[in-house]
């Protein structure tokens, strides 16, 4: 695969390495520690609500691994997008690009469904600790994915006007890197207030 | 006074990335019929963390190519991952999550 000449505004550490990149490496580590200690939050408060709704009581798992699923294929579609601006192929990139945006949206319309249910059924941040910490956790989760989906709009508006091409790669690559670790910390959700709720 | 750029080694091809995706829809499938299936439960939590564990390596690894990039941006990702999990292992600890319930 030809990989795409480094953009004018390109500047690399004195290790060789794109510093861009690096910075954006640095963010996503401390980005870890936020969504742990949000993830921790949710883990130490998990059972002791004393009043419902329970996890139990109104998780809906198929819907959910509907848009997990959706938020796995948006990350197959970000790495086409990257690979199709790599090799200059602008027109797969724009349909990649769009659809990124548009698996993250379909993603956000699913908790937007989901969050809308919970308080229908009584699942509010003040009903109990796990409405709390729940809605704090994918809440923070979904706040990410909107700004990813806006990011990936206006990449896909550069590239609609031509402004985006090979030589852009690392910006997609960046935006790319941001796209999977949202994913990434879908998984970990997933598993640990979906699946192995109590 | 020449820069010299560490070196790139090439992607993956779109082929590998279309491959990748189809274990992660088969793992995420495995997650959720493991959940559903009864005679899981009892291993529900080592079974399912370890599925999380291998789709989260694999997405890392491959979509966003630290397999194939610089060593220091796996550390840089790893060291604050490795503190976030002692962190919480540690909460977890401190407020009784990991008791033994008599």
């Amino acid at each position: 695969m030809s990989h795409a000449a480094p953009a004018a505004t390109a500047h690399y550490t004195s290790m060789g390495l794109d510093s861009r990149k690096m910075g954006f490496w640095a963010f996503i580590g401390s980005e870890c520690l936020l969504f742990g200690s949000l993830i921790s939050t949710y883990l130490v408060y998990q059972g002791r609500s004393v009043s419902g709704p329970t996890p139990s009581e109104i998780l809906n798992i198929p819907v959910t691994s509907i848009s997990t699923f959706d938020l796995l294929m948006s990350s197959l579609w970000m790495v086409l997008a990257l690979a199709a601006v790599q090799r200059g192929d602008m027109k797969w990139a724009k349909v990649w690009l769009l659809g990124v945006a548009i698996g993250g949206s379909i993603f956000l319309g699913f908790q937007v469904y989901e969050f809308t249910s919970f308080v229908r059924e009584g699942l509010t941040m003040q009903a109990n600790l796990f409405g709390c910490t729940f809605f704090i956790l994918t809440g923070t989760h979904g706040a990410h994915v909107t700004v990813g989906v806006l990011w990936m709009l206006t990449l896909w508006y550069r590239a609609m006007r031509g402004k985006l091409g090979p030589e852009h790669a690392m910006t997609v690559e960046i935006a790319g890197l941001y796209w999977h670790f949202v994913d990434v910390v879908w998984i970990v959700i997933f598993t640990l207030v979906y699946l192995l709720h109590k | 006074m020449q820069e010299t750029h560490a070196v790139e080694h090439p992607h993956p091809t779109a082929a590998t990335y279309i491959r990748v995706a189809v274990i992660l829809t088969i793992l995420t499938v495995i997650e959720v019929g493991v959940f559903y299936v009864p005679v899981f439960h009892p291993v529900l939590a080592p079974v399912l963390l370890s599925l999380s564990a291998v789709k989260f390596a694999i997405v890392v690894m491959f979509y966003m190519h630290l397999k194939m990039d610089s060593r220091f941006f796996t550390l840089l990702f790893g060291g604050p991952l490795l503190l976030a999990a002692v962190v919480m292992l540690g909460l977890l600890f401190l407020f009784g999550v990991f008791a033994f319930e008599h």
